[in-house]
């Protein structure tokens, strides 16, 4: 008799952080995305790296945080030519709140390789 | 003007019952739930509650003439009705600043639940909330770290953490219960934690669960590209041992330890507190015997001033119950509590059961920690109730899953983040909670798993300790 088993095998994956069990978000999801992090009053900001680096407490900035940015294209632009800009790095999206001195939102919305 | 002895017994309304007074800013105010043996007067079961939690005795002594006791006695100033019952009332009580050593909590506690607890006029006392005043907190170090730290040293934003105590609690070997920690690791957790029962029985000695504990921590680490951590339990017989597990841990490059600050008392839990500050480690506190304590309406100590002096004498997370699992717990109640823990300001607020103005400066904040019964179809519900600022601790709902621990864990993963991605994007997740989880679960197979195998499973009761709210 064909041994049936209805146990799965999980697989480690590699993900980076918030959002890394999700599917890659669609262009709509990540409006909403960053619709929240101005809504909640933070500063957004683009950050890169290098995937071997990715666990390092500093990626680079992209720029400067975007201070009190409220126009959403103005950040999803960003977001493009940062990617366009360094096409292998992790690029990620940071809800920066300077009240807390913390981050409100922290996601990668590119995946480097 | 000097007073003259008089010797014997005088009510104790006469020198503890103040309704004029207006308490100092300085002042430790306290609020008792007071149920009086019959045909004692309010007032006198009052003072009588502020007497014996301050300066006084049953008798007038002489030594009394020594100093000037109106500046050091506790005061009754206010009594009010208990919202649905006839018997119980709440009495207000002033303490000066001077009756307190600095910075110590179990000197706090010593005084405002100590004898008075076991006094003959009362049927029953319950210490339902303490306004520490910033003079007495400025005292206190707090939170070894504090929630924004804490979320630095991790590498974790903008969602609850996710952690997971291992099971079964007692019984496995040092490597087969790394075996469960690496497990829960590599399938999407940020934490695992010994359960407050592990401390160092025969079956597995703390040196040998902390070194096995240690390599799993490292190699999910090392596996997932996410910062890990353990809560290694180092709650022992006494100071000495604690602290050497605690250097151990240290040595291990741990990011966190562990203690229960019930059992272990608060002088071992400050001292710990600090030795974390100094060492740069996070620590978790368990609050086992807190039932004991907390869930009597009518006796005992109310959590939110259990939580309120863990705050004070120090911890990173603590336990606060989940309002949906399987432990007791009243969404209102939970949610003043948890503000005691978080914010800088908590305003009084009875209907969460707060009952003074609380200002805790800047004393770093404790992540809630919501454990006990919980699983993937409460996600919706405890994001709402918890914020981001908390850790979902599941032990059943990770290790119970068809496929093991580590699938358990993606499972609870793909939930919360759907369920944050959602609240994020203006979706009502308590309401839309089925949508939520069914769409996430599209895209991953341990999670549609784990909606199945606990599809029916509820924990319904009422509440035991109520809100007194009409």
């Amino acid at each position: 008799m064909p041994f049936k088993s209805t146990v799965g095998d999980y697989q480690t994956v590699a993900t980076l952080e918030t959002f890394g069990f999700l599917p890659p978000m669609t262009q709509d999801e990540i409006y909403d995305q960053i619709a929240y992090i101005i809504a909640q009053g933070w500063s957004p900001l683009v950050e890169h790296v290098h995937p071997s680096r990715s666990m390092a407490t500093y990626w680079s900035y992209w720029k400067l945080p975007f201070f009190g940015e409220k126009d959403l294209s103005v950040i999803v632009n960003e977001l493009e030519a940062c990617h366009r800009a360094y096409p292998d790095h992790h690029v990620r999206l940071v809800g920066y709140d300077a009240y807390t001195q913390s981050q409100g939102a922290c996601f990668v919305v590119f995946e480097g390789r | 003007m000097s007073k003259k002895y008089d010797a014997g017994v005088k009510e104790y309304r006469d020198t503890y019952w103040t309704p004029d007074y207006v308490p100092l800013d300085t002042d430790l105010l306290a609020c008792f739930k007071c149920t009086g043996q019959e045909g004692v007067p309010r007032e006198e079961v009052a003072a009588a509650v502020a007497a014996e939690s301050s300066t006084g005795t049953w008798s007038t002594v002489w030594s009394e003439l020594l100093t000037d006791l109106d500046f050091y006695k506790g005061r009754c100033y206010r009594i009010e009705d208990v919202p649905g019952d006839k018997d119980a009332f709440y009495a207000f009580i002033a303490y000066p600043l001077d009756l307190f050593e600095e910075g110590s909590i179990t000197n706090v506690l010593t005084s405002l639940v100590g004898n008075v607890f076991g006094f003959k006029a009362l049927r029953n006392l319950r210490l339902e909330d303490i306004r520490f005043p910033m003079a007495f907190i400025k005292t206190c170090m707090g939170p070894p770290n504090g929630i924004v730290v804490e979320r630095d040293r991790m590498n974790k934003y903008g969602r609850p953490l996710l952690g997971c105590t291992i099971k079964p609690k007692l019984g496995l070997s040092g490597k087969n219960y790394g075996r469960v920690v690496y497990e829960c690791l590599r399938g999407g957790l940020d934490f695992t934690k010994d359960d407050e029962n592990i401390n160092s029985q025969p079956f597995q000695r703390w040196q040998n669960r902390f070194e096995f504990v240690a390599e799993a921590v490292r190699s999910a680490q090392e596996e997932t590209g996410e910062k890990k951590g353990h809560y290694l339990n180092c709650t022992a017989a006494t100071p000495e041992e604690m602290y050497e597990r605690a250097e151990f841990a240290k040595e291990l490059g741990q990011p966190i330890i562990m203690h229960d600050y019930i059992t272990g008392g608060f002088t071992a839990n400050t001292g710990l507190a600090k030795w974390c500050r100094k060492n740069g480690m996070l620590l978790h506190i368990h609050r086992a015997m807190h039932a004991v304590i907390d869930r009597h309406p009518k006796h005992g100590i109310h959590f939110r001033v259990l939580a309120k002096c863990l705050r004070l004498s120090g911890g990173d997370q603590l336990h606060t119950g989940t309002v949906v699992g399987k432990l007791e717990g009243d969404r209102q109640s939970t949610l003043g509590y948890i503000d005691q823990l978080r914010e800088s300001f908590v305003p009084e607020d009875r209907s969460r059961g707060n009952f003074f103005d609380q200002d805790w400066g800047s004393m770093g904040g404790v992540f809630a920690v919501a454990s006990g019964g919980i699983h993937v179809w409460h996600m919706p519900a405890l994001v709402a109730i918890f914020g981001d600022d908390s850790v979902l601790q599941f032990g059943g709902g990770t290790h119970g899953h068809p496929w093991g621990s580590a699938a358990g864990a993606a499972a609870n993963r793909v939930a919360l983040e759907a369920c944050v991605k959602a609240r994020n994007a203006g979706r009502e997740i308590e309401r839309e909670g089925r949508d939520i989880l069914m769409e996430a679960a599209k895209h991953s197979p341990e999670l549609a798993i784990a909606l199945e195998t606990w599809k029916e499973i509820k924990f319904e009761f009422d509440t035991v300790d109520k809100l007194d709210v009409q």
